[in-house]
């Protein structure tokens, strides 16, 4: 028991991060971006590839992974620059949905739909499985702190102003002598590059990923994090990815107590109830449980 | 005359085939404020659009002063120092008051992402001058009580003010304003005409559109008519309100009430 709720605690630090990031993307900048698990994809299987078949220590392939995911999203920001709403969400979806398929078919690399696994996680060999969840947790923990402390710092600078300013108004943003594109840009790099850590992270402390993992479903929990928290601020990712966390693990137990339902039934019943939780959470707090509040500046 | 200091040249511009620019010139004097008038669907808007950055325009020049600024990006062309407003109050509904001020500040270094990490003190230092300068505008302005509201929240006339003020805050050399006493009541109106009068003896040349003919005869020393994408008249307010080309372009018929009326002043 206490290795799962170890084991609990590091996943919902993980969903934190990638609510961290996205918030950066979508809660900042307003980019809607359904295509966040496609970040935590890249940055799983580089740090994998880069662990398993290059020999490199699992903090260098980790950083791989970070960047890899941030040159992707710059990457991705560049070319939909233009696309705004729907069309950003579409081609998002389409972009995960991509690297899914390809991380199926390109056996050679990925080892297709079997997975990887074998992915080592630090000194995992020389302690014991609490033990090793523990220090994991610490170091997610610590990883965790440190991002709320550099997205609080952003957010609050000059550079958070101009990312809300483009998401209420990108052409008058322009006028007030901001270069759009470069800040969308940036946003969404930093914000890929905690989705791609968090991958990174996840593969190290599972030691195994296969392209069933990362499905749109996990965009989706990550986006009702950032809804039931409170869009648009870090504590409000922070809170909404313990609560999403809490609300998929706790329906697991209450499900073997309702009777007659065969294990596919239970499970479907399960996303009813999740459904049901933020449903009843959005109703009593509609800008989630920490409202982005406005910042008082004392005039001189 | 090579004094301008914005000076357009044969501006082009259509939509689908829709020419809502051909050919219009313009120059605006620095130190006064130029009136710009003309019938809905003259064109003065996509010239705004145009001359800003926000429309490419597909032929022409656009000289803002002394440099050829045809074709640049819309924050290049701020930056230069050339700002305008919107037709419809637009901003950001989301950001307080104060926010909407300092987005405009120029010169910003927290704005860059290894600066807004680090918090050096020379950011935070340009953030306090910021800070210094926006509350020096909402005095001016009569803004500072909601200063840390949502700009949301604020009047529409609150809101034509707000504009002022967000441009004001970029340190302009030349500002555009579209429609700046639209919709709001007649005392804020002769209020924001003292703003613009005010700030022009301090240096600050207008451009300036608006279907308020009061408020043109009032403020504008030169005023430039445009009908149909193209140049038709300018001169002083009276010169155009009793010229008959003006009022038909304006109403189809030779006497136009308003344009006379705000003559008679």
């Amino acid at each position: 028991m206490e290795n799962y709720v170890i084991a609990m605690a590091v996943s919902a630090g993980i969903y934190a991060l990638m609510a961290l990031g996205l918030n950066v993307i979508w809660g900042l900048a307003g980019m809607i971006n359904l295509g966040a698990v496609g970040f935590f994809a890249i940055g799983a299987y580089i740090t994998a590839l880069a662990t398993l078949k290059l020999g490199f220590p699992i903090w260098a392939g980790t950083i791989l992974g970070t960047i890899g995911a941030a040159l992707v999203g710059g990457g991705v920001a560049l070319l939909t620059g233009r696309l705004r709403g729907d069309y950003l969400a579409i081609v998002t979806l389409g972009l995960a949905e991509t690297i899914r398929v390809i991380s199926s078919n390109m056996i050679w690399l990925t080892n297709g739909t079997d997975g990887l696994s074998g992915i080592p996680g630090p000194l995992r060999g020389s302690l014991s499985p609490t033990q090793f969840n523990l220090l994991y947790l610490g170091v997610v923990a610590a990883i965790v702190a440190v991002a709320y402390l550099l997205s609080e710092r952003l957010a609050q600078a000059p550079f958070g102003r101009v990312l809300r300013a483009i998401r209420d108004d990108e052409q008058v943003a322009a006028v007030a002598g901001k270069h759009v594109m470069g800040f969308k840009v940036r946003a969404f790099a930093i914000g890929a590059a905690a989705l791609g850590l968090a991958g990174a992270l996840y593969a190290h402390y599972t030691s195994y990923i296969a392209p069933d993992i990362f499905v749109p479903l996990l965009t989706l929990y990550i986006k009702l994090a950032l809804l039931a928290g409170g869009l648009g601020n870090n504590r409000g990712a922070l809170i909404g990815a313990f609560v999403v966390v809490f609300f998929l693990e706790s329906t697991r137990f209450v499900i073997p107590y309702v009777p007659g339902l065969s294990a596919v039934q239970g499970a479907a019943l399960r996303e009813f109830l999740i459904a049901l939780l933020l449903l009843v959470l959005l109703r009593y707090n509609p800008a989630g449980l920490v409202p982005e509040r406005l910042p008082r500046i004392a005039p001189s | 005359m090579g004094l301008a200091l914005l000076d357009v040249r044969g501006l082009r511009r259509s939509f689908y085939g829709v020419h809502a620019l051909s050919g219009v010139d313009l120059e605006v004097e620095a130190g006064r404020i130029t009136g710009l008038i003309g019938p809905n669907g003259a064109g003065k808007t996509t010239l705004f659009n145009c001359v800003t950055g926000v429309v490419p325009p597909d032929g022409g020049a656009v000289v803002f002063d002394g440099v050829d600024i045809t074709g640049w990006r819309a924050d290049h062309i701020a930056r230069a120092g050339l700002v305008r407003t919107f037709q419809i109050a637009r901003g950001f509904p989301r950001l307080s008051v104060f926010e909407n001020l300092l987005l405009y500040g120029d010169r910003q270094p927290g704005e860059r992402v290894a600066t807004a990490l680090l918090r050096p003190a020379e950011a935070r230092r340009r953030e306090d001058e910021l800070v210094a300068r926006a509350s020096a505008i909402a005095r001016r302005l009569n803004l500072v009580r909601v200063l840390n509201d949502p700009a949301s929240a604020l009047s529409g006339g609150q809101k034509k003010l707000l504009e002022i003020g967000r441009v004001l805050m970029a340190s302009p050399k030349l500002v555009l304003l579209d429609e700046p006493v639209a919709g709001v009541n007649p005392t804020l109106a002769r209020e924001i005409a003292e703003h613009l009068r005010g700030l022009v003896a301090e240096g600050l040349t207008i451009l300036l559109i608006e279907h308020h003919m009061d408020t043109i005869a009032q403020l504008c020393e030169h005023v430039v008519v445009l009908a149909e994408g193209r140049n038709l008249k300018e001169g002083t307010f009276a010169e155009l309100a009793h010229d008959e080309t003006v009022q038909e372009a304006y109403m189809g018929r030779r006497e136009w009430d308003p344009l006379r009326r705000a003559a008679g002043r």
